[in-house]
């Protein structure tokens, strides 16, 4: 399983957020996300945003069907977190951040 | 077929349809399924949904120049064009010509999380790019509800299935959506309530230990449809419903008049024979000549250089060849010319369905002329206890044949405790002509005799004729009505004997009073003969008498003139005449 770690030896994660247009939903979701990740995984993360109707071919590689879909690359195995992200507890054991802090 | 065309064009008056390619489903459909709209075709596990499916997308690619988009929630495109190929579609090849999608979308339910609030945009987007990129004019969705195991959330699942229903609907594909049966639901989870369109059920059961498809439009909006359930089959080429109780009775129909091989026979027939596309029931008890007259027909069929099918459902071609033979027909020869084939198979081989679309398929094949099924009874044993089902089959194999224009000749053999009228099968009303075998037993012998029950559209015998199977096939006889009945075999040939005998005696007879007639006339001529002899010689006898007295008396005065001479006496008459008679004194 690829896992990359920065200088401290702790894992960096790569997420993509799949949103369609700038939708309230969506824009409660990357916001919901940031603060997340800036709480818990400070310096050690990146998020790319990747609007469907922009590049709709995207959404059959990670098999998305709902938006927002979050998509944790990093580490692996890849993970989904879809909806937006409001609850940040289930956000967490989603990512599975806490185990791998 | 007309109805077909028609109805596909988009009219004012008519739904638009789109026609699925599906053999038979157009036909029940008029059309096919609702031009832009969605249609949902539910059934049971292995039914046949998808095939149906990929079916549609398929032909509609192939055939009617409509790419399609095929959304599979179950299987990955490779193991769907794996079981496409076996019913004859290449979907990797559509794939590459670009009339075709397949996008496989799969969630797993273990490594997806859900927080807070989220809708189906995604599937939308997935759907909406592969109908822009091939400009796709057919989308099938197998099975959506497949999503209701992948995500928790079904209020949200719901109201997006029908937004995307509706969402079909106004981008203008046609869709077919399939769907599971459930527990007294069209579908698992309901959702025929938003695919109110067109409903098509699917349904396969076990019926006498033989497993039959079948198809019914359950509902379809604003179009007329054939509602009953139709047998359906899986076969090389796809789907194939059998419709074909088809919705009108509107066959074009034929004067032309084909004989029956049996001169005596075509006799009976206003001397022309059978109607050509009509159709024949022959039926009668075992060994009466059934299919004897089934072989003259294609015989003769076969000698007009028409093609012929003769299904056979209890004798191999062989045998056929052979039985056939020893009455003088030799079908070897037509079937080398490639004009008569003989499908043997035993009736239960498979089910009716089968048997109807193997009759079906050949009947492609071949475009014969002449068709013959024998015995139609026999596949009484393939319909189990459900004879409904046989009569329902017979009724779309004559449909077609009607539509086709061949002549359709059915045997049926009825078992001897049944009235002679009663076939078994109760097709008695669908044929045109309907002849009769029979038996006749009398004087320790059983004959054949036939009639004609019926014949739709001619003045046909009313008589009934003894009919024999010579080495030169079958020869009609005249039946004898004698005082207890009609007299065959050998009480016909006494008969006839009889009627011979009577006939020289009376030949004699009246020879007889001829030859003494013109005896008493050439007696009566000799007499005639001989009175006139007579007669002559009377009329001789009494010329030379008168002559004779003339002699006498000039003789006499001759002697009285001399004797005057010499007496010297007056030479006056009257004073000679007392002296003659005194000397006449």
């Amino acid at each position: 399983m690829a896992t990359r770690r920065d200088g401290n030896g702790k894992v960096e994660y790569d997420l993509r957020l799949y949103v369609a247009g700038q939708t309230p939903r969506s824009v409660q979701a990357f916001a919901n996300l940031t603060k997340i990740c800036e709480e818990h995984l400070a310096g050690r993360y990146r998020i790319a945003v990747i609007d469907l109707l922009e590049h709709p071919q995207l959404a059959k590689g990670d098999q998305i069907l709902a938006i927002p879909t979050l998509v944790r690359t990093l580490p692996e195995p890849i993970r989904k977190i879809i909806g937006d992200l409001s609850n940040k507890e289930r956000v967490l054991v989603g990512l599975d951040v806490r185990s791998t802090g | 077929m007309k109805l077909k065309r028609n109805s596909s064009q988009p009219t004012e008056r008519t739904l638009p349809k789109c026609p699925t390619g599906i053999a038979g489903f157009d036909e029940i459909t008029l059309g096919g399924l609702p031009r832009g709209r969605p249609s949902l075709i539910c059934g049971g596990a292995g039914c046949g949904k998808t095939l149906f499916g990929i079916e549609f997308l398929a032909r509609g690619a192939q055939d009617f120049g409509e790419p399609g988009v095929c959304i599979s929630f179950e299987e990955t495109s490779d193991d769907l064009a794996q079981n496409a190929i076996s019913l004859g579609f290449d979907l990797k090849a559509l794939e590459r010509a670009n009339e075709l999608v397949i996008d496989y979308i799969h969630i797993d339910k273990s490594e997806i999380a859900e927080t807070g609030e989220y809708d189906l945009e995604g599937l939308f987007i997935r759907i909406g790019s592969a109908i822009d990129s091939i400009g796709a004019k057919r989308v099938l969705l197998d099975t959506p509800e497949a999503l209701f195991g992948g995500l928790n959330d079904e209020g949200v699942l719901r109201s997006e299935l029908r937004r995307l229903f509706r969402w079909l609907k106004d981008k203008g594909v046609t869709a077919v959506i399939t769907g599971e049966k459930g527990e007294g639901t069209l579908t698992r989870h309901g959702i025929e309530e938003y695919v109110s369109d067109c409903v098509v059920l699917l349904d396969h059961r076990l019926q006498s230990g033989v497993v039959t498809r079948r198809m019914r439009v359950l509902k379809y909006r604003g179009s007329m449809h054939g509602t009953n359930e139709y047998p359906f089959l899986i076969g090389q080429k796809g789907i194939s419903i059998l419709p074909i109780t088809s919705l009108g009775l509107n066959h074009r129909i034929s004067d032309d008049r084909i004989s029956s091989g049996i001169p005596g026979l075509d006799e009976m027939l206003e001397g022309a024979g059978f109607y050509r596309g009509s159709s024949i029931l022959v039926s009668g008890t075992a060994g009466t000549g059934k299919t004897s007259m089934a072989a003259h027909l294609l015989n003769a069929a076969c000698s007009r250089g028409e093609a012929c099918l003769f299904f056979s459902f209890e004798e191999s071609p062989d045998q056929l060849l052979r039985n056939m033979r020893s009455i003088g027909i030799d079908l070897g020869r037509w079937i080398k010319k490639g004009l008569l084939h003989i499908h043997s198979t035993r009736p239960t081989t498979h089910g009716l369905e089968l048997h109807l679309v193997e009759i079906h398929n050949l009947l492609e094949q071949h475009k014969p002329k002449v068709v013959v099924i024998d015995p139609l009874s026999s596949l009484i044993s393939g319909a189990g206890e459900n004879t409904g089902d046989l009569t329902n089959m017979v009724l779309r194999v004559i449909d077609r044949l009607k539509q086709l224009g061949t002549t359709g000749f059915f045997t049926s053999l009825t078992s001897g405790g049944r009235a002679a009228e009663a076939t078994e099968v109760n097709i008695s009303s669908l044929v045109d002509t309907w002849l009769l075998l029979r038996d006749v037993e009398s004087d320790g012998e059983r004959n054949r005799v036939l009639y004609v029950l019926k014949s739709r559209g001619m003045a046909h015998s009313n008589q009934l004729r003894e009919f024999l199977m010579t080495k030169n096939g079958v020869e009609l006889r005249e039946a004898y009505l004698g005082p207890a009945g009609v007299l065959t075999g050998s009480a016909r040939l006494a008969q006839e004997a009889r009627e011979r005998e009577e006939e020289s005696r009376s030949k004699r007879e009246s020879e007889d009073r001829r030859l003494a007639l013109s005896r008493k006339l050439r007696a009566a001529e000799a007499q005639i003969l001989a009175l006139e002899a007579e007669r002559q010689a009377a009329e001789l006898e009494l010329r030379s008498a008168a002559i004779q007295t003339e002699e006498r008396r000039n003789a006499a005065a001759e002697q009285r003139a001399q004797m005057a001479r010499s007496r010297k006496v007056d030479s006056s008459p009257k004073a000679s005449r007392p002296s003659v008679r005194e000397a006449g004194a």
